[in-house]
C-alpha cells in the first residue's frame, strides 16, 4: 500500500483546514468506529462556494481526500460541486490504494450532504 | 539526522556477530547437510551445533528442535498437525486459542472452524489479561489443543503459560505456545513451563527473516506440513536453510547471554518514554498497561487522532513505528488485539500506536520521539472533528 506524492503532499500540508463560524452549510459523515469522520463547512453566496473548510479524523488518505476536495470546489458553483464525484477526487490525487477507495474517500459525500441540506433549508430541493 | 527505529517487534536488523557467523556459509561452506561427502558432513556438523544452541536457550535437548521457515510455519504446523497424537482423531477436534493470537494462528483457527473443527476463541479483559477460570470453563470433552502466545506482539502482555500448560495437561490436552516475541527476550525454559510445542522465530532476535524453530516435546508428534524428504528427522521435509539455521543458533545464544542487561537497559528506555508520553501529551492511554508486560513494548492510544496518520507523519520525520489501526494493515477492521483491550471502543483502537524498543535503541532517541509525537498529535487534533466536539462538550 503506497500513497502517491500528491496524496502525501495534501496529507502533510492539508489545505483549508479548520472551521467556518457562521457557515451557510455544514455536514459530517463517517463515524469513529470506521476510523474516519469528515466534517465540511461551506460559505455560500449567490450559489458560489466562497469559502470551504474541513475537519477530519482519519488516515492519511482521508485527510488528503478532504483537502483535495475543498481545493477542487472552492470558487465553484454549488451545481458544479454536486457533480464532483469521489472518483474524480481520487484521480486528481493520482489514485488511492484500493482498500482506501471505499473507507477513506468520504469527503465528496460530506460536501454533497452539506449542499443538499443547504438547498433544503432554502426551500429549493 | 539518522532514522529512529522503534519497530523491533515487527523485525530486527541482523546483528554483526550473526552476520559474521554466516559469511562462511555464503562462501566455502555450501554443502548439503544430507550429503555423505565431506562438504555435506562439514555443514551437517555446524547445523547440529546451531541446533544445540537453540535447544540450550530454552533448556532442552537438540533432538527436540525442528528448524523451519519461521513462526508462521511453526504455528500452522502445530494447529494443523497436533491430532496425530490422539488415536481417536475425530474425537479431539476442538481447539482453544486466545483472541489476541497473531494472525497466523487466529486466521488459521478461523479457517479450521470453517472446515469443521470446533474452535473457541478465548477473550482477554480490558487489561489484556486472560482469565484462567474462563479457560478452564472452555474446555470440552473433545478439546485437543490449547494455544496461547507467551508474549503478545502488539501490547507486550505476558501470558501465564506455565499455569495454562498445567490446566491443559490436567485434562489430557496438548498445549502450544507461540513464543516468537518471547524466546531470547525473557527467560523461557521448557522444563519449567512444560509446553508440548513452542514456536520460535529468528528475525525477531537479530537473525535473518525466513528461519524459525519448533520445539516438540519428547513423545509428541506433529503431522508435517511439508512431506517428502527425511530432513529434520522426518519432521520437516526440504533442504535445510543452513544460513538461517547458523544465524538463529548464534542469535539465540547471544540473546540469552545478554538478556539480563537488555532487560534493564531497554526496559529503562521504554519506561522513560512511556512516562513522558503519558504525562506530556494529554488524552493518551497505555494499552495493556496494568498487565505483566515485556520490557520492549509500549502500546499507546492517542485519542481523537487516527493511528495511520500519526504513523505516516512520524515516518516522514524519520521515526518508524507501527499501528494496529485498520488503515495500515490492508483490512478495514482495527486490530482485534487492541479492540479486545479497548473494551470494544473502536475509536480508541483506531488511535493506537505500537512503539517497540530493541538492542540499538538509544537514550537520546527518547526526547526526540516524544517531542515529535507531541507536535504531530497537536497538529492532527487541530483539525480533528472529534477533538473539536470534545472541547465543545468541555465548555458546555
Amino acid at each position: 500500500m503506497e500513497y502517491t506524492e500528491k496524496v502525501m503532499d495534501h496529507f502533510m500540508n492539508p489545505r483549508n483546514v479548520g472551521k467556518i463560524e457562521n457557515a451557510d452549510a455544514v455536514a459530517e459523515v463517517g463515524n469513529p468506529s470506521c476510523g474516519d469522520v469528515i466534517k465540511m463547512y461551506l460559505k455560500i453566496s449567490n450559489d458560489i462556494i466562497e469559502d470551504i473548510k474541513f475537519q477530519t479524523f482519519g488516515c492519511g488518505a482521508a485527510i488528503a481526500v478532504s483537502s483535495k476536495t475543498t481545493e477542487m470546489v472552492k470558487g465553484k458553483t454549488i451545481t458544479e460541486a454536486l457533480e464532483l464525484t469521489r472518483d474524480q477526487v481520487a484521480n486528481e490525487l493520482g489514485g488511492l490504494p484500493a482498500i482506501k477507495m471505499h473507507c477513506s474517500n468520504l469527503a465528496a459525500d460530506a460536501l454533497h450532504q452539506a449542499i443538499k441540506t443547504y438547498l433544503k433549508e432554502h426551500g429549493r430541493s | 539526522m539518522p532514522r529512529i527505529y522503534l519497530d523491533y517487534n515487527a523485525t530486527t536488523p541482523i546483528r554483526p556477530e550473526v552476520r559474521d557467523a554466516i559469511v562462511p556459509f555464503l562462501n566455502e561452506l555450501f554443502g548439503n547437510p544430507s550429503s555423505r561427502h565431506l562438504e555435506g558432513r562439514h555443514v551437517k556438523t555446524k547445523m547440529e551445533a546451531a541446533r544445540a544452541q537453540v535447544a540450550a536457550a530454552i533448556g532442552t535437548d537438540p533432538e527436540r528442535i525442528v528448524f523451519n521457515a519461521g513462526a508462521t510455519e511453526g504455528n500452522v504446523t502445530v494447529l494443523r498437525g497436533y491430532h496425530i497424537n490422539y488415536k481417536e482423531k475425530k474425537a479431539r477436534n476442538h481447539l482453544i486459542v486466545s483472541t489476541v493470537e497473531h494472525p497466523c494462528i487466529y486466521e488459521t483457527a478461523k479457517k479450521m472452524a470453517n472446515e469443521g473443527y470446533e474452535v473457541t476463541f478465548l477473550p482477554v479483559n480490558s487489561e489484556g489479561n486472560l482469565d484462567l477460570d474462563t479457560l478452564s470453563a472452555a474446555i470440552k470433552e473433545n478439546t485437543g489443543l490449547i494455544s496461547v502466545m507467551t508474549v503478545n506482539n502488539e501490547t507486550g502482555v505476558i501470558y501465564p503459560v506455565k499455569e495454562i500448560a498445567k490446566i491443559a495437561h490436567d485434562r489430557g490436552i496438548l498445549f502450544h505456545t507461540d513464543a516468537a516475541q518471547a524466546a531470547g527476550k525473557i527467560p523461557f525454559d521448557v522444563k519449567e513451563i512444560e509446553p508440548d510445542f513452542v514456536t520460535m522465530s529468528g528475525h525477531k532476535i537479530y537473525a535473518p527473516k525466513g528461519i524459525g524453530a519448533l520445539y516438540i516435546k519428547k513423545g509428541r508428534r506433529l503431522e508435517p506440513l511439508l512431506t517428502g524428504g527425511h530432513q529434520e528427522n522426518n519432521r520437516r521435509a526440504g533442504t535445510e536453510n543452513i544460513i538461517g539455521i547458523i544465524a538463529m543458533g548464534k542469535a539465540l545464544e547471544l540473546a540469552v547471554q545478554e538478556m539480563a542487561n537488555d532487560r534493564e537497559r531497554i526496559g529503562a528506555l521504554r519506561d522513560e518514554f512511556e512516562q513522558r508520553v503519558l504525562t506530556e501529551i494529554p488524552h493518551t492511554k497505555r494499552n495493556g498497561g496494568a498487565a505483566n508486560r515485556i520490557y520492549t513494548t509500549s502500546n499507546i492510544s492517542f485519542r481523537f487522532v487516527e493511528g495511520e496518520a500519526v504513523q505516516l507523519k512520524l515516518d516522514y520525520h524519520g521515526i518508524a513505528v507501527s499501528t494496529g489501526s485498520a488503515c495500515s494493515s490492508g483490512t478495514l477492521d482495527p486490530s482485534h488485539v487492541i479492540m479486545a483491550l479497548c473494551n470494544g471502543d473502536e475509536e480508541e483502537a483506531h488511535s493506537s500506536i505500537r512503539f517497540s524498543f530493541g538492542k540499538y535503541s538509544r537514550k537520546e532517541e527518547v526526547p526526540v520521539v516524544v517531542s515529535r509525537l507531541a507536535e504531530i498529535i497537536a497538529q492532527l487534533r487541530g483539525f480533528s472533528p472529534l477533538y473539536d466536539k470534545f472541547l465543545q462538550q468541555q465548555k458546555g
